[in-house]
């Protein structure tokens, strides 16, 4: 460990383009009249997501002397959706998230996030907007958009719908994974390595590009499409090797959202991990009524990375992880 | 021996890959905010110093490779082995044609090499950074020949073959720059 590790891992001059940038996006969205919120860092529940690695930590004083539990959360989604379960209208924040296991060229551990809910909206029309912003921060060229189904038909030569597994491990093994592919029992696995490596590096390079239609196996908390059902209103946002976004039309019925976070910690069964409580006071708030609307999740850090240009995340956040 | 995560893998980590040693050189985590986390990984095979990328799931394990390097002079070769000696206990080891490859050109004896073990046998032999050796055949070099500055070949007495100035004559020693083939200068 050399002895600077006291000096920022990002250059001043970086940090006032940060700045800068953080200003543009709050005027962006001043000027349409989303009101700027901020909800908990510490929360009582978690997320069950099976590929996401919370912190934990407990409070202990008044009232709570044995130790309550609180998780970092790992994206501010459900409080801001108890947010618009009580009737907030459109909303955004920029706010800090928390996720373990998470660090490299692309990832730091903690991380800032903007999210914004648009009730309203669907996918598309957010995805409009968020071009807006794009063009607004980066002065990019217009956003382009291609469905899940089509990137992978374009560049892989596969129907991502239809594919069953044996056809996508002998496509991996063609590929180079034979390793990952002869024992991986789960399609969608299969589908994110090839999207990871084949298919990112080969799209939005030259203009922002949207993903849209994700498989229903990957709706996360993304309605399905009624038109159709194979896949749901889920969609991301790549530029330049990097994943800057991830968006929903978003699942209100809390039946199914209940279903899905059993599935989730079913699956967490399976593989071993520890289930998670589920989130109650979220779905109190689906049951309660969440309006129609959609929203999206963009790492700030990465837009700075793209803005000025650097290649590691500890380039563009005063200290990373290794000087935290 | 151990295995190893992915979380474990960083740059210098030796494990085994389809039955080889490896060197880790770089691992990059490669995830989706939504899904599976996969490591990208820069591999370099000690046998056959081929480096290559690798991708790994996350939280997968891989066993790792005894391997170790250690400081060794460099003695005398029977034709069939090339012998080193650990200056500090005197302990010999033999290394073969395979571990000594390329390398062979640049054994200077009593030069400290770095021998990489694997399961205690050589397994590669890297030199000295520099070398100092006896230039033994070169072409006489004409004093104000101006045309080109690329110099000229001169062998050495290992066989290793640089390009040297045209002032450079036969039974001069020069310093050699054993990772780039490079001619330094000359040693007095």
């Amino acid at each position: 460990m050399s002895d600077n590790m006291w000096a920022p891992s990002c250059e001043i001059q970086t940090l006032q383009e940060r700045a800068k940038i953080l200003g543009k996006i709050r005027a962006f969205f001043n000027v349409r009249s989303v009101m700027e919120v901020e909800t908990p860092s510490l929360c009582a529940a978690s997320v069950t997501d099976v590929h996401l690695a919370t912190f934990t930590t407990e409070f202990v004083g008044p009232g709570n002397s044995t130790g309550l539990p609180l998780y970092l959360q790992t994206s501010p989604e459900f409080a801001m959706k108890r947010l618009l379960a009580a009737g907030s209208g459109a909303i955004y924040q920029i706010g800090k998230a928390f996720r373990n296991e998470e660090s490299g060229k692309h990832h730091n551990p903690e991380f800032t996030m903007l999210e914004w809910y648009r009730p309203d909206f669907d996918e598309f029309t957010l995805m409009a907007e968020i071009n807006d912003l794009m063009i607004h921060i980066l002065n990019c060229q217009p956003c382009t958009s291609i469905s899940y189904q089509q990137v992978f038909l374009d560049i892989i030569g596969i129907d991502p719908l239809s594919v069953n597994l044996d056809e996508l491990k002998s496509i991996a093994v063609k590929y180079g994974y034979a390793d990952i592919a002869d024992t991986e029992t789960n399609l969608d696995t299969l589908l994110q390595l090839l999207f990871c490596m084949e298919i990112e590096p080969n799209i939005g390079q030259r203009a922002p590009c949207f993903v849209y239609h994700f498989p229903a196996s990957q709706a996360a908390l993304a309605q399905l499409c009624t038109e159709d059902p194979r896949v749901a209103g889920r969609f991301e946002l790549y530029y330049q090797g990097m994943e800057l976004a991830n968006g929903f039309n978003e699942l209100t019925d809390a039946t199914e959202q209940t279903a899905r976070f059993e599935q989730d910690n079913k699956l967490r069964n399976e593989m071993g991990l520890t289930p998670v409580d589920i989130d109650k006071r979220f779905l109190a708030a689906l049951t309660h009524g969440l309006p129609r609307c959609s929203g999206v999740a963009l790492g700030i850090d990465r837009l700075v990375m793209l803005a000025t240009k650097k290649a590691s995340i500890k380039e563009v956040i005063a200290f990373d992880i290794a000087r935290a | 021996m151990a295995n190893y995560s992915t979380n474990e893998f960083k740059g210098g980590l030796k494990i085994m890959l389809d039955g080889e040693p490896c060197a880790i050189l770089e691992n990059e985590m490669v995830k989706p905010g939504k899904g599976q986390a996969f490591n990208r990984v820069k591999i370099r095979k000690l046998i056959s110093g081929k480096v290559l990328e690798k991708t790994f799931k996350s939280g997968d394990s891989v066993e790792g490779a005894d391997v170790m390097d250690t400081e060794l002079a460099y003695l005398y070769t029977d034709g069939e082995f090339w012998h080193f000696m650990n200056n500090d206990t005197f302990e010999q080891i033999a290394a073969d044609e395979k571990a000594v490859g390329e390398n062979v050109k640049w054994l200077v004896e009593n030069d400290v090499c770095t021998i990489t073990l694997w399961n205690g046998s050589p397994i590669a032999v890297t030199p000295p950074n520099f070398v100092e050796l006896e230039i033994t055949e070169t072409d006489p070099g004409l004093k104000g020949d101006t045309a080109g500055t690329g110099g000229k070949p001169a062998t050495l007495s290992t066989g290793a073959v640089v390009r040297v100035p045209l002032f450079v004559q036969i039974g001069e020693v020069i310093k050699v720059d054993t990772r780039t083939n490079e001619y330094q200068g000359r040693v007095k």
